[in-house]
């Protein structure tokens, strides 16, 4: 469960505003607006990127608000993937489990699993150079749920991709989520993506959030 | 059919195809300001790179033409020019050996000091906003645009005042001082190498490592480091070269005492204080080599190591 109880965010002279949401446990909520309405500033502010100002964030009923984002536990999946340049796609799956020292034939249980379930088995060995749009978001996606993560946040993950790829990723992450059950936020303009995934849908407006 | 589609410029010059207002420029005069552009960019930067190579080819002359002059005279002709070479000479030089060997290490210790000490204020000043960062910013600046004889003098004052003075008999004047005084110059421009290199990594990438729950030292290690091997190469390398080529701290806060602090452009200054030139240019050869080689070494390496890791695994 997602939950943020009057959340005041300040971006330089941008500011959101009295945000509050509720996305219960499982559920896929898409957080829509144009662009600059501050949907990646909330992200930020849920994730612990960007400090609040004042209000509350609860994630699966802990309050969250003072916590590091290395304790938030939220699976991160940035606009364009931001894959680190020098690790293998098996070295990115392996990571949040390398930093939580999880044992070795755990660790490769978990990378052949999650590979599977993201079709990039084949990619394991290769660093990202050479990847195309769609292998980076799987990798970036698999890299995010490694460590069995409570809350997926996605910022614009289908952005940058072809119409065809972009319906493949879509129908992943809705198979993703039916089967870890996460609770999921994907922030997204695109109307379409909204329409085939999204269980709540919010919409960022001058700074202030609106429920449709 | 009255739209003018076939003479668009004849009944709407205004909003006819891209050609409604005529030509910007005929093929002909198009081609050649193109190529003018470019004659004029390779004239104007072209006079900087003749000048580096026209200095080297008459370092590389003046050797030649003593060493023909000396073959006209000696009734051995080019044996002896061959046995008497300047630069042979100057390698078979017990004080020159000395030097070469001190610049060698020096340098080499001094861009490893450079780089432990740029990595983190290049990393820090890169990534975190804090009160006087400007400031610092400033600061690192002045060892850049300091005439060097001032830092040399400045370093033998600092050296005056406790705690600084405690360690003044074992390094002013002393082969410690060689290394201070390059690691004084050599560190800015290192820090300016991994500074930029720094900003130039996408700082999204730590806050993802930060949000898969690592701390700061292991996004910074595992993450933004690797990433920076490149520009820590290129930092050594700009730190190395740099060392090589300082003169005016060491002969100040060093001094130029020969088997002791005497560097290779100590040597260049040595030996043209007793009119050996010959000597001079020979060292100077020298040195060019050993930027060379450091030059192709390092690019070498920080190529095939690039390639390592994109090639790591070819695209099928």
């Amino acid at each position: 469960m997602i939950e943020m109880r009057q959340v005041c965010i300040r971006s330089g002279a941008f500011q959101l505003l009295d945000i509050s949401l509720r996305i219960p446990t499982a559920g896929y909520a898409v957080l829509m607006g144009r662009t600059g309405s501050g949907k990646t500033t909330l992200l930020e502010g849920i994730l612990g990127l960007r400090p609040v100002t004042s209000g509350q964030i609860e994630l699966c009923g802990i309050d969250v608000t003072a916590h590091s984002p290395a304790l938030r536990g939220i699976g991160y999946v940035p606009q364009d993937g931001a894959l680190f340049a020098r690790l293998t796609v098996e070295e990115h799956l392996a990571f949040a489990l390398r930093v939580r020292h999880v044992p070795a034939p755990r660790r490769k249980q978990r990378i052949a699993e999650l590979a599977a379930l993201l079709g990039i088995t084949h990619l394991l060995p290769r660093t990202p150079a050479g990847l195309s749009g769609g292998e980076r978001q799987r990798v970036a996606i698999g890299r995010a749920l490694s460590g069995q993560p409570r809350v997926l946040c996605l910022d614009e993950p289908l952005s940058a991709l072809d119409s065809q790829t972009r319906s493949e990723i879509c129908q992943l992450l809705r198979n993703i989520q039916q089967q870890t059950q996460v609770t999921t936020l994907h922030v997204t303009h695109n109307h379409d993506e909204a329409e085939t995934l999204a269980d709540h849908r919010f919409e960022l407006i001058d700074g202030r959030l609106h429920t449709q | 059919m009255t739209t003018g589609d076939a003479h668009p410029r004849e009944t709407s010059p205004r909003v006819g195809g891209p050609d409604a207002w005529g030509r910007p420029h005929s093929p002909g005069t198009l081609a050649l300001s193109n190529r003018l552009f470019f004659a004029a960019l390779a004239i104007l930067g072209g006079t900087y790179v003749v000048l580096i190579v026209a200095m080297l080819a008459a370092d590389a002359a003046f050797m030649l033409q003593q060493s023909w002059s000396r073959a006209m005279r000696d009734p051995a002709g080019w044996q002896s020019v061959l046995a008497h070479n300047p630069m042979l000479t100057a390698l078979r030089d017990p004080k020159i050996q000395y030097s070469i060997w001190l610049s060698m290490i020096s340098c080499t210790v001094t861009a490893i000091l450079s780089c432990l000490v740029a990595v983190p204020l290049g990393y820090l000043m890169s990534r975190t906003r804090f009160a006087g960062r400007q400031l610092l910013d400033a600061i690192l600046d002045i060892p850049v645009v300091l005439p060097p004889l001032v830092i040399g003098l400045s370093l033998l004052i600092l050296f005056q005042y406790p705690p600084w003075s405690w360690t003044a008999r074992s390094i002013v004047y002393q082969v410690p001082a060689v290394i201070v005084a390059q690691w004084a110059v050599a560190s800015a421009f290192a820090v300016r190498t991994m500074k930029s290199t720094f900003d130039h990594i996408d700082p999204r990438c730590e806050q993802v490592a930060i949000s898969l729950g690592c701390n700061r030292l292991q996004a910074f290690a595992w993450v933004a480091f690797p990433e920076a091997t490149r520009g820590l190469v290129t930092a050594f390398t700009l730190a190395w070269a740099r060392s090589l080529g300082e003169f005016g701290p060491l002969l100040i806060f060093a001094g130029a005492t020969r088997m002791k602090t005497e560097v290779l452009s100590t040597t260049v200054f040595l030996e043209m204080n007793v009119g050996n030139i010959e000597a001079a240019v020979a060292v100077s050869l020298l040195m060019v080599m050993a930027a060379i080689v450091v030059l192709v070494i390092t690019r070498v390496w920080g190529a095939s190591y690039e390639e390592t890791i994109s090639g790591h695994t070819p695209h099928p």
